[in-house]
């Protein structure tokens, strides 16, 4: 194969260039680290670059006392369980009956479309505020996971999976007297199983970000999930939502360096998952649109 | 009698009736997301109405005054609206436009790259911003983007530039927004063309080399027209997005000094009808006609792009 000079020119432009976005995609995240580990005096004066300076953890310990953020980890970490359980739950069980055809399971298309319609048009933010206050939801954690309860995106890719599997296996099984419920957990989930996966390291995800259900439906703070409070602190860091002697060990470090531990504090649970489930996220991209 | 498929044939009457059951757990299971969906996405299109209402929280939605177009009367004469408007307008197609083409480029030069491990990690680290909420990378931004204290203003002092305002300056704003949008979505959103790339069938590749094409060659011909139908349907796609902005990122941007060119459709309804109730009034009925307005645009929006990209891309959703 013959090689050309420019040939070997563009790889050498290719390679920088790309290790240059590498870079801009990470050296934020090391430059905010580097900064919530280091001196609150150095920090101020801007001498922190890519490594901390006169190391120290005091920021970190600082965030991880305060009650509010440990209890606001502790409700995202309820909110990504019940979330993730429910969404998983009601989307294996809505589309089983959608994969089937219209002879099998009558009022399909109407069905489908009762789903769809949700995602060509929304009442959008006011209609639903008001509808989970009138429904009795505000203040509870039933807020944060129910109106979103059935992603119908997800519900249309599990809905495309099932209808790839083999429909011997079910005639047969219906044929020996299994019930709907029997084939769908015994057959249809277990042979699902990669593509639930991958819906439910995504509504993980999803959950364990989202804050502004949190900051409408929830007035205590106290049950804030973490994402919610990290936007409640870093859009306006006030004095309000703290003690006495928590504004006194603040004046020590400052205000920088704890955003910036309690920001990595924020990112690192996906940071530490990220390299184990990134077959999952990149598996998410082309499950979706591999439909049709 | 069991899974033999020859019994079936043999006996059609038997196989016919079996299938006129009705399966009544199916139904049963439908149950739950109907009702839910019933109530969380259609009862807030119900509650649309109080669009059309002096809307009284005390009252609801049965006891409030109607007063027709009363609210769209109000809200087109807003000075605020039609800002907002256009700074969607505005965001939404800067977004758009780089966040298409964009992730091409990176997609093919990535293709181009031989050491594996290299195009490993540089996926690996494109990819992660994504999967950040927008709580911590406007967090991580205000910081970097500081004037005093981040590290990209240093940069900039460094090779004698002023300070820039990138939060705080009306003007430079709405491209902060564009541009950390770009810096979270790209990576992730060349996963798609990467994958249509590999979809390519090789043996194009090996004629062409056999021809005399050489690499540009080859990526011009044969990469860029493999993926177009993709890069269409994408496009197509977007269209329903105009008027979004981006309400995760821009709420945890945005600041009062910036509104002129930085407050969107999402912002000014979500200040309008909820945030106000903290220091006055809510105008639930205003901020639902501004909600409509968006969502009848949408709407129109997303089912052309839906009917197009079906019509030329073969796209179906079901």
């Amino acid at each position: 194969m013959r090689r050309y000079k420019n040939e070997v020119y563009f790889d050498i432009f290719n390679y920088l260039i790309l290790g240059l976005l590498a870079l801009t995609c990470v050296l934020p995240f090391i430059n905010v680290l580097a900064v919530s580990l280091s001196d609150s005096a150095m920090a101020t004066a801007n001498m922190v670059g890519l490594w901390p300076v006169r190391f120290t953890l005091s920021s970190y310990a600082f965030a991880l006392t305060k009650v509010r953020f440990l209890l606001s980890m502790l409700n995202s970490v309820e909110r990504v369980l019940l979330g993730v359980t429910l969404n998983t739950f009601l989307t294996i069980v809505t589309a089983y009956p959608l994969s089937k055809t219209k002879s099998v399971f009558r009022g399909r298309s109407f069905f489908a479309w009762f789903f769809m319609v949700t995602m060509l048009i929304s009442g959008g933010m006011i209609p639903t505020f008001l509808v989970v206050t009138w429904t009795g939801l505000r203040n509870t954690i039933w807020s944060l996971v129910l109106p979103g309860a059935i992603p119908v995106y997800n519900l249309l890719i599990l809905l495309n999976f099932f209808r790839q599997l083999p429909s011997e296996l079910e005639e047969s099984a219906l044929l020996d007297g299994a019930g709907d419920f029997t084939v769908l957990f015994r057959i249809f989930v277990p042979l699902s199983m990669p593509c639930i996966a991958t819906l439910i390291v995504f509504q993980a995800v999803g959950h364990w970000n989202e804050w502004f259900a949190g900051m409408v439906y929830l007035d205590n703070i106290e049950k804030y999930p973490l994402a919610t409070y990290l936007h409640n602190v870093l859009q306006r860091p006030n004095f309000d939502n703290m003690d006495k002697n928590e504004i006194q060990r603040l004046m020590k470090i400052s205000n920088r360096t704890l955003t910036s531990a309690q920001i990595m504090i924020g990112a690192l649970p996906i940071i530490l998952v990220y390299p184990f489930f990134q077959r999952f996220f990149v598996k998410g991209l082309t499950l979706g649109s591999l439909k049709g | 009698m069991d899974s033999m498929p020859a019994a079936a044939k043999v006996n059609p009457p038997a196989k016919r009736k079996k299938s006129r059951r009705v399966r009544w757990a199916l139904y049963i299971m439908l149950l739950p997301a109907l009702a839910l969906v019933a109530v969380y996405s259609y009862g807030p299109l119900m509650g649309l109405v109080i669009a059309f209402q002096k809307f009284e929280f005390s009252k609801g939605l049965f006891g409030s005054q109607w007063v027709g177009f009363e609210n769209f009367r109000y809200i087109f004469g807003l000075q605020a609206f039609t800002r907002a408007l256009s700074n969607t307008l505005f965001i939404s197609a800067f977004k758009i436009v780089l966040g298409l083409i964009f992730p091409i480029i990176v997609a093919i030069l990535l293709n181009e790259v031989r050491l594996l491990w290299y195009k490993r990690t540089v996926q690996t680290f494109i990819y992660l911003p994504f999967f950040i909420s927008w709580v911590i990378i406007a967090g991580l931004f205000k910081d970097i983007l500081s004037p005093n204290t981040g590290a990209l203003n240093a940069f900039l002092a460094l090779i004698g530039l002023k300070p820039v305002y990138f939060m705080g300056n009306a003007n430079i704003f709405p491209f902060t927004v564009i541009f950390t949008d770009l810096w979270k979505g790209f990576g992730y959103a060349s996963i798609l063309y990467l994958a249509a790339i590999l979809g390519i069938d090789p043996s194009l590749y090996e004629a062409a080399r056999v021809d005399g094409a050489n690499r540009f060659r080859r990526m011009l011909n044969i990469t860029v027209p493999g993926i177009v139908p993709i890069i269409v349907l994408n496009a197509t796609l977007k269209l329903g997005t105009v008027l979004d902005g981006g309400f995760d990122q821009v709420q945890n941007m945005i600041s009062p000094v910036v509104y002129k060119f930085g407050d969107i459709i999402d912002t000014l309804v979500y200040r309008v009808g909820i945030q106000a109730s903290r220091d006055s009034m809510p105008r639930y009925d205003v901020a639902a006609a501004i909600g409509l307005f968006k969502s009848v645009v949408s709407f129109f929006l997303v089912s052309i792009a839906y009917y197009l990209a079906h019509r030329f891309a073969d796209y179906r959703i079901f």
